[in-house]
């Protein structure tokens, strides 16, 4: 087999195990997730083995894996969809195989696999325990989830979406893969529907993200217009480029390609929360943390910044979209991580730090900082998704508590009930304090270090001030609520019952949280920079190499500067340890004082758009629409019909059809029948001689008519 | 031998006076005389067309037997008949067995 029909195959374990576990396996929850597991194993495998053969080929950025078929005629020609592995799709299905595997593994533990079903457990609600005899002594258990089969189903149709998007080589299959995890997410974040804060969660998410979906639509659309092919390959050659660069769009002075980069950085911004269309992200946390970890850290937004990078040929020809991206990127770094630092939820914080580090990334490839964007995406992934998953360890570990005190009032989420978590679940607390120092950016052990660092020194390196100083302030605040976070969940002691009753959380949970620390803590060594003092030049910066020859110019890495490695040093190491001062001492939320109302009600943005958009929107609806045109309108309309056409009817009936057709043709014709009938009785009289002297002159007068008309 | 005519004649003039008595009497027998009397007739006719036709041919006379025959099972069965309602309404005159009307 081919590395080009490998490459076809690997989206399709995922796909087939959607479709087994909908149609045949949902009752057995053993069966599902050995179907789920195996499909998400046998990506992983396709994609570790393509990963190799890609690493062998010199130059892969000029002689990429591609392969594609003719697919929808166009007049003359066709449109080709089909798949392409060069630099970035390889790296980027390094971490997404990697990923997903994790994900659907720790599934299997954060469901309750193998625990006994609750016996209030309704579907639809998440589960809250099973009573059980246990030497005499009634115990609460946390119970499985109800619908466990669909869970798998759902993620397995999202993984499917998410290689579907990595190995496309043309826009719109892309698009395709966007929308089915479009899809997948409202259907995950919504996995527990009777909740009505999930379902309003999901409908946000959907809502939001497809308003970023229309104008990338619209990008993909123009871009089709202009120059009739959407396969990359053909977009990314000289003489394309250079025509949309010089086409005027006629919209603001944006040339064709930076309006076509503009528009389809929307679709980026809403399917990667970006500042506007950010606020969906943090009310998904409502769904299970598995879903969290895999949409809002490693695939789904990560796809995002994917589809900017894949673009970025075309959008760096504009300057002013470049400068629109950054400054959108950068902004919503900050603003993000101002809100992380005033949060109580374990995961809210984690969502908003997605959006802060998306912003980076973003913000990296507004300056042109092509290796370190996908650097910076690839690390994030794996520590973000370790951050994620060790959280959902946290919050179970919190529900054993909560189930064995019985007091559920206790929000399992809130960091200010937890403490002290580090001596009851130890792995968590490792593998938790590795991922939330890589986001932090500790120095040289942590990936996160690595790319952070080479975004700002390409900030800096290329002349970019605001960018620069913006990103590090954002980073100081990445450092400083992750510090926070970690003191205020595992250092110290149990601030209540439930923290002192957790317990570590089983081996399906486990496994992944290490698998994933090894890659947070090693994955930075493949992209040390030459002239790092002391360590560079020891290894070749690989990733540099290899990524940068995705692009037809591969790019030069920027020269070393002290300033920028000491800014980022300072940011990290100040943050982590101004955070571990600040809350080492405080016990409940009235005590922190940067519990400021604008970052904690997130500078009120939800009521806003509540404000600008959905109450106009309902009132469009219920008012306008249905009130005056369909109630009002359309159906006065009818009501001035209906008397008329009632009128008709009844003069009709009473006019011509009684009196004529029932009186005059029924019943008349009855009567005379009647009549005749009553005459002719008298005929039959019964008498045998009468009938045949009829008998006889009937044959007489026959026989007579005969003779005259045959005879003479 | 006779002209044909002559047994023409008489057989039409039996059958005329029985088909009167079969239109004309009272009484179900009487009835049933006369329609004895049209069959007979009617046999008389067939004899004569066998004698003054084609005498090898026997298909005549098998035709009168089978007349004779016919004539007296359908008088047995009539004779029962009216016997038969005799017994139920007490009468055998014709016109009083008018059950049949409307």
């Amino acid at each position: 087999m081919t590395a080009e029909t490998l490459i076809w195959l690997i989206p399709l374990p995922p796909a087939l195990a959607f479709f087994l576990i909908v149609l045949f396996t949902k009752r057995s929850k053993t069966l599902s997730h050995t179907v789920a597991v195996g499909a998400a194993l046998l990506s992983w495998l396709g994609s570790m083995i393509v990963f190799v053969h890609a690493l062998r080929v010199e130059h892969l950025g000029e002689h990429p894996f591609e392969s594609s078929i003719n697919w929808l005629p166009t007049g003359d020609t066709w449109l080709k969809v089909g798949v392409l592995v060069d630099p970035l799709t390889a790296v980027t299905l390094f971490f997404v195989a990697w990923t997903v595997l994790m994900i659907f593994i720790y599934s299997v533990g954060y469901h309750n696999y193998g625990q006994p079903e609750g016996m209030h457990d309704h579907k639809g609600l998440p589960p809250h325990g099973a009573t059980v005899e246990l030497h005499g002594h009634q115990h609460t258990v946390p119970s499985v989830e109800p619908l466990y089969s669909r869970f798998f189903a759902f993620i397995g149709l999202f993984s499917f979406g998410m290689f579907i998007l990595v190995l496309s080589d043309n826009l719109l299959t892309l698009f395709v893969g966007w929308e089915i995890m479009g899809l997948c997410s409202y259907l995950l974040i919504g996995f527990w529907y009777a909740k009505n804060s999930a379902r309003d969660a999901a409908v946000k998410a959907f809502m939001t993200t497809r308003v970023g979906d229309v104008f990338m639509l619209l990008g993909i659309v123009y871009l089709y217009s202009v120059t009739g092919t959407l396969s990359f390959r053909e977009i990314f050659t000289e003489d394309i480029l250079q025509t949309l660069a010089k086409v005027p769009s006629g919209f603001f002075g944006f040339s064709a390609a930076g309006l076509i980069g503009l528009l389809l950085f929307i679709g980026t911004v809403g399917k990667s929360a970006q500042f506007p269309l950010h606020v969906w992200l943090p009310d998904a946390m409502e769904g299970p943390t598995p879903v969290s970890a895999m949409i809002h850290a490693a695939t789904m937004v990560s796809a995002g910044v994917y589809a900017v990078i894949r673009m970025f040929p075309l959008i760096s020809l504009d300057p002013l979209t470049m400068s629109i991206v950054a400054f959108i990127g950068a902004f919503t770094a900050l603003f993000a991580a101002t809100i992380a630092v005033a949060q109580n939820d374990i995961k809210r914080v984690l969502a908003y730090s997605t959006i802060s580090q998306l912003g980076f990334m973003i913000a990296a490839l507004g300056i042109g900082a092509y290796v370190a964007a996908v650097f910076h995406l690839i690390t994030h992934a794996f520590f973000k998704a370790l951050l994620f998953l060790g959280s959902g360890s946290v919050i179970h570990g919190m529900e054993h508590g909560v189930l064995h005190t019985g007091n559920h009032e206790v929000d399992p989420q809130d960091m200010f009930n937890m403490g002290g978590l580090r001596k009851k679940m130890p792995i968590t607390f490792w593998t938790f304090l590795i991922g939330g120092f890589a986001l932090a950016g500790f120095p040289i052990v942590t990936a996160g270090f690595w790319s952070k660092d080479e975004i700002l020194a390409d900030a800096f390196g290329h002349g970019h001030w605001w960018v620069f100083g913006t990103l590090a302030i954002g980073a100081f605040l990445t450092a400083f609520y992750t510090m926070r976070q970690i003191t205020l969940t595992f250092l110290g002691q149990a601030r209540t019952k439930e923290a002192e009753h957790a317990q570590e959380t089983p081996w399906t949970m486990t496994l992944p949280l290490v698998i994933l620390s090894v890659f947070a803590i090693g994955y930075g060594w493949v992209g040390i920079p030459e002239h790092f003092p002391l360590l560079g030049g020891l290894v070749p910066n690989w990733l540099h190499e290899f990524v940068g020859g995705t692009l037809v110019e591969h790019p030069e890495a920027v020269a070393f500067n002290w300033i920028p490695l000491l800014t980022s040093l300072a940011v990290a190491l100040g943050g982590l340890f101004l955070g571990w001062l600040t809350y080492r001492n405080v016990q409940t939320a009235a005590e922190d004082k940067l519990q400021f109302p604008l970052f904690k009600n997130k500078y009120y943005f939800d009521e806003l758009y509540d404000f600008l958009f959905i109450k106009p929107a309902y009132w469009f609806a219920e008012t306008f629409v249905h009130k005056w045109m369909d109630k009002g309108l359309i159906d006065g309309i009818l009501h001035v019909f209906d008397p008329i056409t009632n009128g008709i009817g009844s003069s009709i009936r009473k006019y011509f059809d009684l009196p004529v057709i029932n009186r005059f043709f029924g019943d008349g014709s009855a009567d005379v029948t009647y009549w005749f009938g009553g005459k002719l009785r008298a005929i039959q009289t019964g008498r045998i001689q009468q009938y045949l002297m009829y008998a006889l002159v009937a044959f007489i007068a026959i026989g007579a008519v005969l003779y005259y008309f045959l005879l003479a | 031998m006779v002209p044909l005519s002559w047994y023409l004649i008489l057989a039409a003039a039996l059958f005329s006076i029985g088909l009167f008595g079969a239109l004309s009497r009272r009484n179900a027998v009487a009835i049933l005389l006369g329609i004895e009397l049209m069959l007979n007739a009617v046999n008389i006719n067939l004899a004569a067309f066998w004698r003054y036709g084609n005498v090898m041919d026997m298909a005549g006379q098998v035709f009168a037997i089978i007349v004779f025959a016919v004539a007296a099972a359908e008088v047995a069965v009539g004779l029962a008949l009216v016997i038969s309602v005799y017994r139920k309404r007490n009468t055998v005159i014709a016109d009083e067995i008018d059950l049949m009307k409307w």
